[in-house]
């Protein structure tokens, strides 16, 4: 590792003062208070803000628009367009899942069923949004492309019990979700 | 006469005290998150207002926040008051109310109105009228440092002991500055009355804002031909100020000073062991600090009460020079105007300048301010001894003494800096 060594800047005498540099300072902040109330702050415009300051106030304005599609909010199981559940209940995502968030008991299905071949489906899926970390892990592992981590991020509840998803929430939250790969559909 | 003085006296101790300067304490923290927050392009503590909602409203009443410093003492209120177990438990107690107390206490000495007349009676508007203004202010002030020494004391860990030796040391090596920055001033006056300090100034112009003479008039000019000391003052008084201003900052602990308390060094500083009312006790503590030195720079260097630019006297005295009833309002209006104008100020610098290195904090109070304060005493003592002992003797003595005491002022700022660039190399 090659040494720099640094120079300390030589000072002029009226630098050595502080004065100009303390005014320039308080110059600068009051410019930009005068930009920030007034509505024109720097940057306030691309960020969306609530007019002062580039500050966008939480409930009445959200960030939604903005959001980036690769977004990690809330996970959730998804139907295709055929109304069927994705879910095989392989539990790759419950043993993958870090902080042990997610419960699955397996099913089966019902040999009249028309899907019956894909044999599996899960009687319970939970995911606990307390233990949650949002890593995205269980949507990258699915080998069925069966949970996806939406975009929507303000989960709440008053208590534990309401913060689990269970599987009903869980299809309510992913809705329909088109052009996945259907490889369970008939071969033409 | 005697009955009447204590009811009056009560009555401005409740009213100072509790109606004015403890809301204003309040608010100062409101204005301080607030005027940060716009100084940084945010937004501040902008929603606590009265909860109409619960009372069957449609829409809560927002009042940009202004009901937030009374959620925080309810906060405060309401916490756990938590006593580690390792503390000595009776200077831990002790030390919040050392704090706070000095600076409530020197309030009572500052001018904050003109005489009212009530039946008859005269009443000054300042709770103790004592001949020694700003001594007591500096005596009982002074005494805040207990209260921060034993919170690090007391609190028997690392960073709050750190805490408050630092802020003992930085205490006194700004006491001095600031008790010599106030000399040329008090020289100038002859006098320690703070009251009559603010009289003379609405009577013959600020310190600092000489603009106005005797008879009221802006700018006449007689006033140019006979007061041209007036002007020349203006340089040690500027210095005066600047001093005095900025030993008030380090006195308060306020930001380029707030060594005892830097949260990226100490955790918390002196009150890091602290919690809930206790905690606010510290704060409100270095607010009213904060609100008794604008106070003392509005009242000693910018008027204090008085209008200024001969507005006093044109518009709230009658004919026969008595103040007019509605005067004392006026005034008691105009210093607080310019004391929370003065907070402003104060806040402001704190969100604009970085916080000074130990070493550095040391060596400014040490070497330069004290020897500016010193060499500025001399200067406005030969400013003002100049028209008394002639133009010949000034020119023969005066300034020869000036030019010497410059120079040592100059040479011990320099023997400083030897030594400290041989320790380096």
């Amino acid at each position: 590792m090659a040494i720099v060594k640094v120079k300390r800047p030589k000072l002029y005498w009226y630098e050595h003062l502080y004065l100009p540099a303390i005014l320039k300072g308080l110059i600068i902040t009051l410019k930009h208070a005068i930009a920030s109330l007034r509505g024109k702050a720097q940057g306030g415009k691309e960020l969306a803000s609530s007019g002062l300051g580039v500050t966008m106030q939480y409930p009445e304005q959200k960030w939604d628009a903005q959001l980036p599609e690769y977004y990690r909010g809330v996970p959730a199981l998804v139907t295709d367009e055929q109304k069927r559940e994705r879910c095989v209940s392989c539990q790759l995502c419950e043993f993958i899942c870090p902080p042990k968030a997610i419960t699955i008991m397996p099913g089966e299905i019902q040999s009249e069923d028309p899907w019956a071949k894909v044999e599996k489906a899960p009687q319970k899926f939970d995911i606990d949004m307390i233990r949650c970390i949002y890593c995205g892990m269980c949507e990258e592992v699915c080998p069925e492309q069966a949970i996806f981590l939406r975009q929507d991020y303000a989960m709440t509840g008053v208590s534990r019990l309401e913060m689990v998803n269970d599987k009903d929430r869980l299809y309510e939250i992913g809705g329909i979700r088109e052009g996945l790969v259907n490889k369970w559909n008939e071969l033409k | 006469m005697d009955f009447f003085f204590i009811i009056a006296s009560a009555v401005k101790i409740f009213g100072f005290t509790f109606l004015v300067i403890l809301p204003l304490v309040a608010y100062s923290t409101y204005a301080e998150r607030r005027v940060s927050a716009v100084l940084q392009d945010r937004v501040g503590p902008n929603r606590v207002g009265i909860p109409a909602t619960l009372f069957g409203f449609k829409k809560d009443l927002k009042l940009f926040g202004l009901i937030q410093p009374l959620a925080d003492g309810v906060k405060g209120l309401l916490k756990e008051d938590f006593t580690p177990a390792h503390v000595r438990k009776s200077f831990y107690w002790m030390a919040p109310a050392f704090t706070a107390a000095p600076a409530f206490v020197s309030l009572c000495v500052i001018p904050f109105g003109s005489a009212v007349t009530i039946f008859g009676y005269e009443i000054k508007m300042v709770i103790a009228d004592i001949g020694v203004g700003p001594l007591f202010i500096f005596a009982i002030a002074s005494l805040s440092v207990y209260g921060i020494t034993l919170a690090g004391w007391a609190s028997n860990s690392k960073y709050p002991f750190l805490g408050g030796v630092r802020s003992c040391a930085q205490m006194i090596s700004y006491e001095i500055a600031l008790g010599l920055s106030v000399i040329p001033v008090l020289l100038f006056f002859g006098k320690l009355n703070l009251s009559d300090i603010v009289t003379y100034q609405a009577a013959n112009g600020w310190l600092l804002l000489p603009l106005w003479n005797e008879n009221g008039t802006l700018i006449h000019e007689a006033y140019w031909q006979t007061s041209s000391q007036q002007w020349l003052l203006l340089l040690p008084m500027g210095i005066s100020f600047f001093v005095f201003t900025t030993s008030i900052f380090a006195e308060t602990n306020r930001m380029p000073f707030d060594l005892p308390e830097c949260e990226t060094e100490l955790v918390g500083g002196y009150h890091t062991e602290y919690s809930s009312m206790k905690f606010a006790l510290f704060f409100m503590g270095e607010y009213a600090a904060m609100i008794v030195g604008s106070a003392l720079i509005v009242t000693i260097f910018l008027g204090g009460w008085s209008l200024g630019f001969g507005l006093d006297s044109a518009l709230l005295q009658t004919s026969e020079g008595d103040w007019k009833w509605y005067a004392g309002l006026i005034h008691m209006g105009a210093f607080l105007a310019k004391t929370v104008a003065f907070i402003i100020f104060f806040i402001w610098v704190r969100w604009t300048v970085p916080r000074f290195r130990y070493d550095q904090l040391m060596k400014l109070g040490w070497v330069v301010f004290f020897e500016l304060a010193l060499f500025n005493i001399f200067l406005a003592a030969l400013i003002i001894a100049a028209p008394h002992i002639g133009l010949l003797n000034t020119f023969l003595f005066g300034i020869p003494a000036l030019v010497i005491t410059a120079l040592l002022m100059f040479f011990i700022t320099k023997a400083n800096e030897v030594r400290r660039k041989a320790k380096v190399t």
